[in-house]
Formats: C-alpha cells, sequence, structure tokens
C-alpha cells in the first residue's frame, strides 16, 4: 500500500518554517566569533577573544555560579514535593485529587508576571527579598508542574495491582514506594527534573521583581547585557547557553529512548 | 472523610499542598486583594477599565498582537506539523529535535537573536543595504513588528506539540484509500485532514493565545518600551509608578482573562490534552 506523502508546496513551506525556527538561533554562533569589537559577522578571521572575556570576567563567572547552585536547589524542592504529590493522585485518584492536580498546574497557566508581583510584595513581609532561599523557593514552587507532568505520564503506564501486591504481601507505605513504584517511574523523575532545572536556569520575570543585587542571575545579567551594551560577549554567552540547554536535552531524549525500551 | 488505609498517600501529597498554597496560591490572593484595597478601598481601580485611555490602549494592544500571533503561529505551525505527520519515523524524530530545541532555549537568547539580526546595525538591514536593495534601513525592531516576529518565533514549537499529537491518531489508510480511489492531494487535505485535525488546531490556538497574553520578556526587549503589551504595563505601575492598585488590577484581569477563555474553550477542547496529566 502507498502512504501518502506531502506534496511540493507542504514540504518547501514547511522547510521555511524550520529555517525560521532554527537560522535566527545559530546566527549567533559565528557572531559570537567575530573579530570585531561590536556585534557582527566575523570579517578577517575567526576567534575566541569574546569567549575568553566571559569566561575570565568575575561577574559573568560569579552570577553562572548562582544560577547553577539556585536551579539545583529548586529543582530538589520541586522533585520531591512533585513526585509524592503525583504518586498519592495516582494512587488515591478521585475527584479531589484532579482538583490538586489542577492546582498544581498553575503556576504553567497564571502568566510569571502575576507571580512576580505578588510575591515581590509577600517575599517584602517575609524578610525573603534578595535571598537565595527566595529565589529557590519561588523557582522551585513554579517548577512543580513539570514534575507532576512527567511523574504522572510516566505512572499511567503503571500498573496499579503491583503496588497492590506489594502492600496485600505485607510492605509498608515506605517500603512500596521505595522499592516497587520509584524504580518504575525513575526515568520520569529524572526527566522532570531537567524540565524544573531548565526552568529554573532560565527563569527572568520573578528575578527581575524578588532579587536585586545580592542575587544576580544569569539571565539577569543577560537582560542586562542586551538592554544596555549589545556587545559580542553576549552572543559568547548565549551559544553556550544553548550548548548547555541542547546537552539537557539529548540527556532527556536518551532517558526515554531507555524507558522505551 | 478520610479512610484510614488512604491517609499515608495524602500525607505524600500534604508537601506540594503546603509548598503550593503557602508560596504560590498566597501571593497571587494578596494581589487580588491589593486590587481591591490600594490606594482606597473599593472598586476605584476597576473603574479605569472604562475611564483611562492608557489602560483601554494597553489592552487593545495586547489583543491585537496577541490575536495576529496566534493566527500566524497556527498557519506556521500547521505547516510544520502537517510535513512531520506525513514524514517517515525516522525521518520524524530529526523533525521533532528541530522543533523542540528552541521550545527550551532561553527566551532571553531568541530574543538577543532577533535583535543581532533586526536591528538598524543588524544583519538583515546590513545585507539589504549592501546588495542594493533599500538605501535606508528599515525599522525591523523595536516596533509591533518585532515583538509579533519573536512572539511567532517563541509560540510555532508549542502549537505544533497539540497539533501533531491530533495529527498522529489520523488513520493513515484514509488518506491512502483516498488516493487509491482517485482524489487529488487538494481534496485529500481539504475533506480528510483537514477536519480530522481541527480538534488539534483548536487546542494549539487556545495555548498560544494564553500564553501570548502574559508574556513579559520578548515584548519587552523587541518592543523597546513604545510598544507596551499588558505584562510589561503591569510591571511599569509596580516598580516605576509604584500605582500597586492599577497594577494588581490588571493583572487580576489577566488572569480572569486567561481562565475564562481556559473555561469557555473547555467545553469543546480536551485540556488534557494540553496540560498533559498522564491520567
Amino acid at each position: 500500500m502507498m502512504t501518502h506523502q506531502p506534496g511540493p508546496f507542504a514540504r518547501i513551506s514547511a522547510g521555511v518554517v524550520a529555517l525560521y525556527l532554527l537560522l535566527p538561533i545559530s546566527i549567533i554562533i559565528p557572531v559570537s566569533m567575530t573579530d570585531q569589537r561590536f556585534l557582527s559577522l566575523p570579517k578577517e578571521a575567526l576567534s575566541l577573544q569574546h569567549y575568553a572575556t566571559v569566561l575570565t570576567s568575575p561577574e559573568w563567572l560569579a552570577s553562572i555560579w548562582q544560577s547553577f547552585l539556585i536551579a539545583i536547589a529548586a529543582t530538589a524542592i520541586a522533585v520531591i514535593a512533585g513526585t509524592l504529590c503525583a504518586i498519592g493522585c495516582w494512587r488515591l485518584s478521585r475527584r479531589s485529587t484532579d482538583l490538586i492536580r489542577a492546582l498544581m498546574l498553575l503556576p504553567i497557566i497564571i502568566p510569571s508576571i502575576v507571580y512576580a508581583i505578588g510575591l515581590y510584595r509577600y517575599f517584602a513581609g517575609l524578610d525573603l527579598l534578595d535571598r537565595f532561599m527566595g529565589v529557590a523557593l519561588a523557582h522551585g514552587v513554579t517548577g512543580i508542574p513539570y514534575v507532576v507532568i512527567t511523574v504522572s505520564t510516566a505512572l499511567a503506564a503503571f500498573d496499579p495491582r503491583l503496588e497492590q501486591a506489594a502492600r496485600g504481601m505485607g510492605a509498608s507505605l515506605m517500603q512500596t514506594l521505595r522499592w516497587v513504584i520509584l524504580p518504575r517511574i525513575t526515568p520520569g523523575i529524572l526527566s522532570g527534573g531537567i524540565f524544573a532545572f531548565i526552568h529554573s536556569w532560565d527563569e527572568l520575570v520573578i528575578v527581575l521583581f524578588i532579587a536585586s543585587r545580592d542575587v544576580f542571575t544569569l539571565p539577569r545579567r543577560i537582560w542586562d547585557g542586551i538592554n544596555e551594551n549589545l556587545d559580542p560577549a553576549m552572543a559568547a554567552v548565549a551559544v553556550l547557553l544553548v550548548v548547555f540547554t541542547t546537552g539537557l536535552l539529548l540527556l532527556d531524549l536518551m532517558l526515554r529512548r531507555r524507558r522505551a525500551e | 472523610m478520610i479512610r484510614r488505609q488512604d491517609a499515608g498517600w495524602w500525607l505524600l501529597i500534604l508537601p506540594a499542598f503546603l509548598l503550593m498554597t503557602a508560596f504560590y496560591v498566597a501571593p497571587i490572593a494578596q494581589v487580588l486583594a491589593i486590587s481591591f484595597t490600594e490606594p482606597t478601598p473599593g472598586l476605584g481601580n476597576y473603574e479605569r477599565l472604562f475611564t483611562s485611555d492608557s489602560v483601554q490602549r494597553v489592552i487593545i494592544t495586547t489583543l491585537r498582537i496577541c490575536l495576529i500571533t496566534t493566527a500566524l503561529s497556527l498557519l506556521l505551525g500547521y505547516v510544520l506539523s502537517y510535513r512531520i505527520a506525513l514524514s517517515s519515523p525516522s525521518a520524524q524524530r530529526w523533525w521533532i529535535l528541530a522543533v523542540l530545541v528552541p521550545l527550551w532555549i532561553s527566551v532571553l537568547v531568541r530574543a538577543f537573536a532577533w535583535v543581532t539580526l533586526l536591528r538598524r546595525q543588524g544583519l538583515v538591514n546590513e545585507t539589504l543595504m549592501a546588495t542594493g536593495v533599500i538605501t535606508e534601513p528599515l525599522a525591523l525592531v523595536w516596533n509591533e513588528f518585532g515583538i509579533i516576529v519573536g512572539m511567532v518565533h517563541y509560540m510555532v514549537p508549542y502549537a505544533v506539540l497539540p497539533m501533531l499529537a491530533s495529527m498522529r491518531e489520523i488513520d493513515p489508510r484514509l488518506l491512502a484509500a483516498a488516493r487509491g480511489l482517485g482524489a487529488s492531494r487538494f481534496t485529500i487535505f481539504g475533506r480528510i485532514f483537514l477536519p480530522l485535525s481541527l480538534p488539534g488546531l483548536l487546542a494549539a490556538g487556545l495555548l498560544v493565545f494564553i500564553f501570548s497574553l502574559g508574556f513579559y520578556i520578548t515584548p519587552a526587549l523587541l518592543g523597546g518600551g513604545r510598544t507596551l503589551m499588558v505584562a510589561e504595563w503591569i510591571g511599569l505601575q509596580i516598580l516605576d509608578l509604584l500605582r500597586w492598585g492599577l497594577g494588581t488590577m490588571m493583572a487580576t484581569m489577566l488572569v480572569v482573562a486567561i481562565l475564562t477563555t481556559l473555561a469557555v474553550f473547555a467545553r469543546v477542547v480536551d485540556l488534557r490534552r494540553i496540560f498533559g496529566g498522564g491520567a
């Protein structure tokens, strides 16, 4: 039987759309290696000077390190709370847990600007403004939905009778969790962790409102850079970020493939 | 009523529930509350919706940009999903990577790339001037055009995912059968493929529209402060003008608009398809 193939018009226009998606992102690679001192394509030779500028700048390195630590703390909060919640909702599975799961999705539905201004006021009262703990908490809470989604998806493929069998043979809830449920859904948890990490690592809107001097994350420094001085060092940072994110995504892809096997 | 053997499972939900209530719902509830209490208690802030030109202007600008963005993202996303859905499984993997990588790349990096390309001394203007197509640089960014280019670029992957999911459910034998019976490519698309992919199109439209409504970073960087969308306007009220009442009123309206849109479309769109849910 012959399969239906896309026509020439569909092929060409899809190619154009793919270029629109990918070209602007790839253009920053040659720009980051320019030999000029301003944002441009390389004129005479390729140069890594702008990478050197970034990787030897104490400001950029401090922001990268700070963003990394915040993302780790936020991921820990999101993964622990999100995984346990998804398991509880899956096992109880009733109207009230459907509502709880909907509540957990709010951070992807409600725009971050609304949360950010609310948090600005709320954290002022708790003395959490411009604190590591404050940003980590905010990123952790808003990262929960990603974990809940991936873990729930992993649980959907899990046979609930395994859990009942374990309990029936006298395993405690903790033992069932540790030895029966968690090993089965580890890829889902890791996937959720990766997304929660990228979420925190890239997050800017909340940081703009609840942090100012002591906490100055990488996205915050890029934001200032785009608004104030557009220099090729920004392109170098952008490329480093793209490489890092793509690496994490490939890791996720590998995990998914292993889960599929 | 909590049955005794269920108590342990409820306990698992508790940490996330407490975190979410104390550090997510409470700050947002406070936003809603402030909109009714500052500067004076009452509905004064909401009156501005009907009396203030600047409030009305920002709402209209936002709606216009969001509708254009949604329409363009759906069009481009549809073309892409159509191509992906009809590819071989191995080619599909590459196409999907081409969609997923932009989806997860920092929105800042993408806005920066667009500024590099579109500004007055940017690569597009330089190339066009060097080849003699134009003599004066075109204003491609720091206006509404720039915002839309950047927002559509951000939204296309979000449009593709639900559309592709629904296109993959279309039985390929239907298309092959229609072809075997002599239908033209155009007829197959119009009479079979398009109607069957409508649920995905609708879900994608809903998703892109509600994401666009509250978008902050791309419009702020590519709009250059002249074209204000609602999110940037709210930020301005709070950080620069310290008008908490107005800012929180608009934030409340934004949430109401999004939840209303979701509630209306929940009747025709399977929301679980959009937000996973995994049930």
